[in-house]
C-alpha cells in the first residue's frame, strides 16, 4: 500500500484534495461532540443553562464533579465496575483458553459433537426470559458472580484461540511430551505463554465489555450495592429525562444541574477506556483479523 | 477366546468400537478435563435456555414452576397476531434496522475507501485512531451524551442556531418524529469507523501494480477504485451483508433503552424492549418468550436466506 498514491496529474490532485477534506469534515464530526461533552462537564450549571459554549466553558467550574464525588456511591460502583472487569475479563480468557487447547486438538475424542454444540449456541440462544429464569433458579441474582459466570465461556473466542494454538509448533510439544510432560502441563508452561498476543487481545476485548455492560445490572441486579458505573450513569440519565418531563417549558435549572452531574460521571467513566486506548488499538487489529478473516 | 470375539463382532457390532472409544478417552482424560468444563457451560447457560423456550407454548406465571404451568399449545402466538403494541414494535424495528443497513452499511465501506486513498503518515493514522475511539464509548454514555447535544441549549441547537437555520431551539429527543433518524446516525457515529477495519485490512492486500497498469491504461481514480479497490472487497462485503441482514430484528436493545422516553415511546420502542417491558416489567414470561422466539427463528432464516442468495450471487461459493 506504501506509495500507491504519488503525486500526479490535475485529476489526482482534485482527488487528493476533495478526499481530504471530507475527512477532515468527518473528523470534526467524531472529535467536537466528544470535546464538546469534556468541555460542558467543566462549566457551570449557569452556563449550561445559558449555552453559548462549543470549545471551551465560559465559566470553569468544577462543581459538577464535586456533586459526583459527594455521593459516596460512586467509590462502591467504580470498584464494582474494576473488580467485574478484572475478573470477568481475566477468568474469561483463561477458561476459553484452556477449552481452546484441548479443542484445538485434532484427535480429541468427541470432537465432532462438542464442535456441534459450540456452533449451535453461535447462532441461536433460549433468549431474555428462559436465560432469567435460569439465572434466577441458579441462585445468581442480585450475586456479584452474575457479572463473571455466565460471562466466562465465548465459543466465538475459543475459535479465535484455537486457531492461535495451532501455529504453536509442534517440536515443543513433542519433546515436552518425551520428558513426560501431561497435557494440562504442556497448556500452562507452553501455550499460555507463547499466546501472550491472542489473550491479551480476548481480555482487552472482553475487558471492554465488561466495562460497558450495563445489560447485566439491568436484567439480574437490583441491589444497589452491586451497580457499577453504567447503571449509575443509567440511573442519572432516567432521572433527568423524568425531570426534564416534568419541566416542560418550566425551569431549565434543576435539568441542567443534573445534566452537569450526568456529564461528570459521563467524563470519569470514559477515562479509564480512552487511557488504554493506545494499548487497546495496538491490539484490536491484529484481533479482529483472527477472527473474521481465514486464509 | 479368539472365536467368541468374532462372536461378539459379528452381534454387536458397535460394542469394540465403544469400548476404543472409552479407552481412547480414558487416555487423553487431561484433554477431556480441559473441554468438559466448557461442554457443562455451555449444556446449563445455552440449552437449558434453550430447553426453556418451551415456556412459550404454555401459562406461565410466577405463581406456576416450570413443571405445573399449564400447556396452552399455540395461544400465545395467536395473541402476537393481534397484539397492537407488538406491531408498532416490529415496524419501528425493521424501519431502524433497514435505515442502519442502508446507510450504515455501505458507509464504512466509503470511509475505508477514503482513507486508504490517502498517503501513508502521520495523518492518516490520527484519522484511523480517531474513527475507531467512538466504538468503545458504551451505549450509555453516548445516551448520556445524545441528550446533552440534542437538548435545548445543546450543541445541535446552538449550531444551528448560530449558522441561521432555526430560531427556535428544540429537543429533539421529545420529537418522535425524529427518532428512526436519531437512532440510525447515531449509531452509525458510533460504528462507521470501527467498520472500516476489516475493509482496510483487505485492501492493504491488493497488489499495487494492478494500479499501476490501469494508470498506465490512463484509467481515473474513481474508475481505479471501481474496477479494482471494490472488486478486491467482494467477499468481506458479501460476509458483512449476511450478517447484517439476519442481524435485522435483533440488538438495538441497549440503545433503544437509553435513548426511549414516554415521549418518542412509540416511534422507538423495538422488538428487544418489547419483550423486556412484557417480561421482565409486567411478568407475563409466556408472554414475552414467544415474542423472543418468533425473533429468533425470523433472525435464522434471514440468516439462511441472505447466505443463500449471496452464495448464487457468488456463482455457488459459500462465504460462511
Amino acid at each position: 500500500m506504501a506509495g500507491k498514491v504519488v503525486k500526479g496529474d490535475l485529476d489526482s490532485r482534485i482527488f487528493n484534495f476533495i478526499n481530504m477534506s471530507l475527512l477532515l469534515i468527518f473528523t470534526f464530526i467524531i472529535i467536537i461532540p466528544i470535546w464538546n461533552v469534556l468541555v460542558s462537564s467543566f462549566s457551570s450549571g449557569r452556563s449550561l443553562a445559558e449555552g453559548g459554549f462549543v470549545f471551551w466553558p465560559q465559566e470553569f467550574s468544577m462543581e459538577n464533579y464535586r456533586a459526583v464525588f459527594r455521593d459516596e456511591t460512586i467509590w462502591q460502583a467504580f470498584f464494582i465496575s474494576v473488580a467485574k472487569t478484572v475478573i470477568g475479563a481475566g477468568t474469561h480468557v483463561l477458561f476459553c483458553a484452556m477449552v481452546a487447547y484441548a479443542y484445538s486438538k485434532q484427535n480429541l475424542r468427541g470432537r465432532k459433537l462438542y464442535s456441534a454444540l459450540g456452533i449451535i449456541t453461535l447462532f441461536f440462544s433460549g433468549g431474555m426470559i428462559p436465560t432469567y429464569l435460569l439465572i434466577k433458579s441458579l441462585g445468581l441474582l442480585n450475586s456479584f458472580w452474575v457479572y463473571i459466570i455466565p460471562a466466562l465461556f465465548s465459543f466465538f473466542d475459543v475459535i479465535i484461540l484455537m486457531n492461535f494454538f495451532r501455529n504453536v509448533p509442534k517440536s515443543l510439544e513433542d519433546s515436552a511430551k518425551i520428558d513426560g510432560a501431561g497435557d494440562w502441563r504442556i497448556f500452562w508452561s507452553i501455550y499460555l505463554p507463547l499466546s501472550k498476543p491472542a489473550l491479551a487481545t480476548i481480555a482487552l476485548f472482553n475487558g471492554v465489555g465488561q466495562w460497558n455492560d450495563f445489560i447485566t445490572t439491568k436484567l439480574y441486579v437490583t441491589d444497589q450495592a452491586l451497580y457499577p458505573l453504567q447503571m449509575k450513569i443509567y440511573e442519572i440519565i432516567v432521572q433527568s429525562q423524568t425531570n426534564t418531563m416534568q419541566n416542560i417549558g418550566g425551569s431549565v435549572v434543576i435539568e441542567t444541574t443534573a445534566r452537569g452531574v450526568q456529564l461528570a460521571t459521563i467524563v470519569i467513566t470514559t477515562l479509564p477506556i480512552i487511557l488504554i486506548y493506545p494499548l487497546l488499538q495496538r491490539h484490536f487489529i491484529s484481533g479482529m483479523m483472527l477472527g473474521a478473516v481465514k486464509e | 477366546m479368539g472365536k467368541n470375539n468374532v462372536e461378539i463382532k459379528e452381534k454387536r457390532p458397535l460394542g469394540p468400537r465403544f469400548k476404543r472409544f472409552f479407552k481412547d478417552f480414558k487416555n487423553q482424560w487431561e484433554l477431556q478435563s480441559m473441554i468438559i468444563p466448557g461442554l457443562i457451560f455451555m449444556i446449563i447457560f445455552s440449552y437449558i435456555p434453550m430447553y426453556g423456550l418451551l415456556i412459550a407454548f404454555k401459562q406461565y406465571t410466577a405463581l406456576d414452576t416450570f413443571s405445573t404451568a399449564p400447556w396452552v399449545g399455540l395461544k400465545n402466538f395467536q395473541i402476537i397476531m393481534t397484539d397492537k403494541f407488538f406491531w408498532e414494535a416490529m415496524v419501528n424495528t425493521v424501519a431502524i434496522s433497514l435505515m442502519k443497513l442502508a446507510i450504515g452499511f455501505i458507509a464504512p465501506i466509503i470511509l475505508a475507501i477514503m482513507i486508504y486513498e490517502l498517503h501513508d503518515g502521520p495523518i492518516k493514522r490520527f484519522m484511523q485512531t480517531i474513527s475507531y475511539l467512538p466504538h468503545f464509548l458504551s451505549w450509555i454514555v453516548l445516551g448520556g451524551m445524545l441528550i446533552t447535544w440534542f437538548s435545548t441549549t445543546g450543541l445541535l441547537n446552538q449550531t444551528l442556531m448560530a449558522v441561521g437555520l432555526m430560531d427556535n431551539p428544540q429537543n429533539y429527543l421529545l420529537d418522535a418524529g425524529k427518532y428512526w433518524w436519531i437512532a440510525t446516525l447515531s449509531d452509525i457515529w458510533k460504528e462507521v469507523g470501527w467498520g472500516t477495519i476489516l475493509y482496510l485490512a483487505v485492501m492493504s492486500k491488493i497488489d499495487p501494480t494492478y494500479y499501476e497498469a490501469a494508470k498506465i491504461d490512463g484509467a481515473s481514480r474513481l474508475k481505479q477504485i471501481w474496477h479494482i479497490t471494490i472488486p478486491s472487497m467482494k467477499y468481506i462485503i458479501n460476509l458483512n451483508l449476511i450478517l447484517a441482514v439476519s442481524g435485522i430484528f435483533g440488538s438495538n436493545f441497549d440503545q433503544t433503552l437509553v435513548l426511549m422516553n414516554t415521549q418518542n415511546q412509540e416511534k422507538a420502542e423495538v422488538l428487544s424492549t418489547y419483550v423486556y417491558r412484557i417480561g421482565m416489567t409486567q411478568g407475563d414470561f409466556s408472554y414475552a418468550t414467544a415474542v423472543g422466539l418468533g425473533m429468533s427463528i425470523v433472525s435464522l432464516i434471514l440468516l439462511v436466506g441472505a447466505h443463500k442468495v449471496t452464495k448464487r450471487l457468488n456463482e455457488g461459493q459459500s462465504v460462511l
